[in-house]
């Protein structure tokens, strides 16, 4: 195997200079120079939207690069594929999984091998898997299909399987928005002793700073797509970072939770039963009431039926039994009784879940309002004039970052589809909003903007069901929490009579 | 029905599970991998009535049935690459071009085989395993066709070869995971035209069993749909060669039930009974539709899950 060769076993030093990369009318990368030094845990830094997955993209040439060169240990190197890459040892983990669903754990493995051997011999290749897996610190199921590997794990496979084609320069895209922060730790602490053995050199894209501050040694900051800072990590304080990432544009300052003043229950889930795919049980017996201008927010560890909940209430799988009431009266999650009772909502990974990938970013934001005027006239003509202009006017009220309004949605990055679909359903009078993970993968700065953006609503008077995997902002936006395991609700209780100890001990199963 | 009768009845439809069964086999197994490299191709009807019809031409020109096995089989690369090729153009839907190499494939047999529907061609020749017993009604029940020991040992080679070749392997990425395999580096194109075509080839030879051996003759009423219900079998076989195997061997036992019943004189029902494939065909739609694991084991880039 080429990265068996003795000049690539140690962590190589990685330059870019001038790297620059248009995309019609943007300019996604405007002559970018990083400088990444042998063994170091490096990140990089930018708003959603700024050019990091871009530039990775570049380096791994997986884009060709419009101007720019690389060096590897100095000496300028062609990456024109993804393969040349992999050649000169360096490897991606991507913000979406690349495994194949349907093989092994260890086929996935042995296939990735660019020697992969005609015959396989599991025989011999199992015990040398063993051996592999024994050596890392955090371990996979070899004979266990991709498919039916949580989400974290797969994540680590994803890992494991670059180590093992003994990549010596490592980038990872946001690789723990998918683990648990346990999960986390355990994976970035052993990449950067890795690094700091010189075993392998680290590129990490990353919005949580506490993650860059506790692992990474230095930094660089993107901002639309020009270089704005680099430093050490340890010395820069977040601020400081914080500053390069967003220059002088104000944060916009959180909504305060103003006092309730009704009590009257809005949406009411009764005995609601679902099952998985493979008809399992998902949920099961879920009892739960929100009440007018209130937040309820259910924790809990990933698959624990909270995506299964979130679906039954959008519609996108079928209740086994069980009633869902708003205001008293029966709700059927079909888009009439969406729009007649004001229900709202935001899925989790919202380019699958609630956009359709190759249409304008104008047309997903109108799929609410496509069939009402101004649109819309005597019910089935479209008028793309007022569609565009809704779409242009949402898209700048919302700051959503793309190219034009008809710009493909697949085409935006992570942070803006998640904008586009919010200004698409916030955008009107809201009664009922369900919102899962929305924050999932967004700079700080948007988590403020989408945070506020809730509370809003509730204060407002919307009933709002948030359904997050991240623990602080459960304990950050809701009036009452309730925890799911199992795919139940095992505890309730007001946000002033809970502590995170407590919910952590009830997201356990205890 | 007596003892007797019902004894007469089961040896007549192993007989005919192991005579009927083989174009059932070679059309699945080929069926089989071309779907698990995320394509299908609803042309193999055509496929099997043009091999049907090489197979007999060239076995009537040459004097040598096998040398018939083999153009067919080449007949069927051929159809089988172009609809490969074709495929892989933007923006075409693999299941118009299987429709539309059916009807092509079905038509250019018919055109080329006006002439052969006459001469008698060599056909292949059976071995006889049971007839060593002396028992002239297993004797005649355990006639097995070359070709019928060929399609199982390509089965378990199939099986075999895709969980143990970097071959395999590759194939089921490519067919369960397009971006994946891309970011590999491979080829996605290349491996379905040659998935396609290696289908298309052991389909033509599903056509050859047809003409020469059995019914062993060429007309153009030779296939009666086997190449479209082998597309249910594959589903019913959930993407397993070996279950393919067994698959065709039920289809074949429900063909013979029809002349089975009736060679002990039960001739109601007889059209019933004959139709008893193309009903196992519709329950076995149905059932796969409704069935959940055959969800979870189709490859993931198989445009009708999609
Ligand atoms: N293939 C493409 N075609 C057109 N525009 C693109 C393409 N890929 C990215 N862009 C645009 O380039 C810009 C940078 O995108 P990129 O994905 O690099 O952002 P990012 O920094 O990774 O953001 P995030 O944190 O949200 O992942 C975005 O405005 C995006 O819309
Ligand atoms: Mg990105």
């Amino acid at each position: 195997m080429n990265a068996l060769s003795p000049t690539t076993l140690r962590a190589p030093s990685l330059q870019t200079e001038g790297m620059t990369k248009i995309f019609g009318p943007l300019v996604a990368l405007d002559d970018v120079s990083i400088d990444i030094k042998a063994g170091s845990f490096h990140a990089l830094l930018g708003e959603n939207g700024a050019g990091k997955s871009t530039l990775v993209k570049c380096i791994m040439g997986f884009y060709h690069a419009d101007k720019g060169k690389l060096r590897l240990d100095g000496a300028e190197v062609a990456v024109a594929s993804p393969r040349d890459a992999r050649a000169h040892g360096i490897g991606m983990v991507y913000q979406q999984f690349t495994l194949v669903p349907c093989l092994t754990a260890a086929e996935n493995l042995v296939i990735s091998r660019a020697d992969a051997p005609a015959v396989i011999d599991w025989k011999r290749e199992m015990p040398k898997l063993q051996a592999f897996m024994e050596r890392m610190p955090f371990r996979v199921p070899l004979d266990r299909r991709v498919a039916s590997l949580s989400a974290g794990e797969k994540q680590k496979l994803e890992i494991l399987k670059l180590l093992y084609l003994e990549q010596r320069f490592l980038i990872l895209d946001e690789p723990t928005s998918v683990l648990t922060p346990g999960e986390a730790d355990e994976v970035l602490g052993l990449l950067g002793d890795m690094a700091r053995r010189g075993d392998v050199t680290v590129l990490m894209i990353s919005h949580k700073f506490r993650e860059v501050k506790a692992f990474c040694d230095s930094f660089t900051v993107l901002r639309r797509g020009q270089l704005t800072g680099s430093g050490d990590a340890q010395i820069a304080t977040v601020a400081e970072m914080s500053a390069m990432m967003i220059g002088d544009t104000p944060i916009r300052e959180r909504s305060a939770r103003s006092a309730r003043h009704e009590d009257r229950t809005v949406l009411e889930l009764n005995a609601l039963y679902a099952d998985d795919a493979e008809g399992r049980p998902a949920i099961h017996a879920v009892d739960l009431k929100v009440k007018a201008g209130e937040i309820v927010g259910i924790a809990g560890v990933s698959g624990n039926g909270q995506s299964a909940l979130v679906e039954v209430l959008s519609g996108q799988r079928p209740l086994k039994d069980g009633r869902l009431f708003i205001n008293g009266k029966p709700f059927e999650p079909t888009r009439k009784d969406f729009d007649r009772f004001k229900v709202f909502g935001l899925p989790e990974e919202p380019l699958k879940n609630a956009a359709v990938p190759r249409m304008s970013v104008a047309e997903n934001i109108a799929f609410r309002s496509y069939d009402k005027p101004p649109i819309s006239s005597l019910g089935w003509w479209l008028s793309p004039g007022p569609l565009r202009r809704k779409g242009e006017d949402l898209i700048d009220r919302y700051k959503v970052k793309t190219a034009s309004p008809d710009s493909p949605i697949e085409s935006l990055s992570g942070g803006n589809v998640q904008r586009a679909i919010l200004a698409r359903e916030l955008s009107g009078e809201v009664d009922v909003l369900i919102v899962a993970n929305p924050c999932f993968g967004l700079d700080f700065a948007s988590v403020a903007e989408i945070r506020t953006q809730i509370m809003e609503q509730r204060n407002r008077g919307a009933a709002v069901l948030l359904v997050s995997e991240d623990l602080d902002e459960v304990l950050e936006l809701s009036d009452r929490v309730a925890v799911m395991s199992g795919g139940s609700i095992t505890y309730v209780a007001p946000i002033g009579e809970t502590d995170r100890n407590t919910i952590g001990k009830h997201m356990a199963g205890h | 029905m007596t003892g007797a009768d019902l004894y007469i009845v089961l040896l007549a439809m192993i007989g005919g599970a192991i005579r009927v069964s083989t174009p059932f086999m070679f059309v699945a197994l080929g069926e089989c991998l071309t779907e698990k490299s995320g394509r299908i191709n609803l042309g193999h009807e055509g496929n099997l009535v043009l091999g049907a019809m090489v197979a007999y031409a060239v076995s009537f020109m040459t004097g040598s049935p096998w040398l018939g096995v083999l153009a067919a089989g080449g007949a069927g690369l051929v159809l089988g690459a172009m609809h490969g090729w074709i495929c892989a153009l933007p923006r075409v839907n693999d299941i118009a071009v299987g429709i539309a190499f059916m009807s092509f494939g079905t038509g250019l047999a018919f055109f080329f085989g006006k002439s052969f529907i006459q001469p008698s061609a060599p056909g292949l020749e059976a071995i006889g395993l049971g007839d060593w017993t002396g028992n002239s009604a297993i004797a005649q029940a355990l006639q097995v066709n070359p070709l019928f020991l060929v399609g199982i040992a390509l089965a378990v080679f199939l099986s075999w070869a895709l969980a143990n070749t970097r071959w395999g392997l590759i194939l089921r990425m490519t067919g369960d995971s397009a971006a994946s395999a891309r970011a590999m580096g491979v080829n996605i194109d290349l491996v379905r035209l040659l998935a396609t075509a290696v289908g298309g080839l052991l389909a033509g030879i599903g056509g050859a069993f047809l003409s020469l051996y059995y019914p062993g003759s060429w007309n153009e009423g030779l296939s009666s749909g086997q190449g479209l219900m082998a597309v249910a079998l594959v589903i019913f076989a959930r993407w397993d060669p070996i279950r393919c195997v067994w698959a065709a061997l039920l289809f074949g036992a429900a063909g013979a039930l029809g002349p089975s019943l009736q060679s002990i004189g039960i001739s109601q029902g007889y059209y019933f009974f004959n139709a008893a494939p193309y009903i196992l065909t519709l329950f076995i739609m149905i059932a796969s539709a409704r069935s959940k694991s055959a969800a979870s084991d189709a490859p993931g880039e198989l445009s009708i899950v999609k």
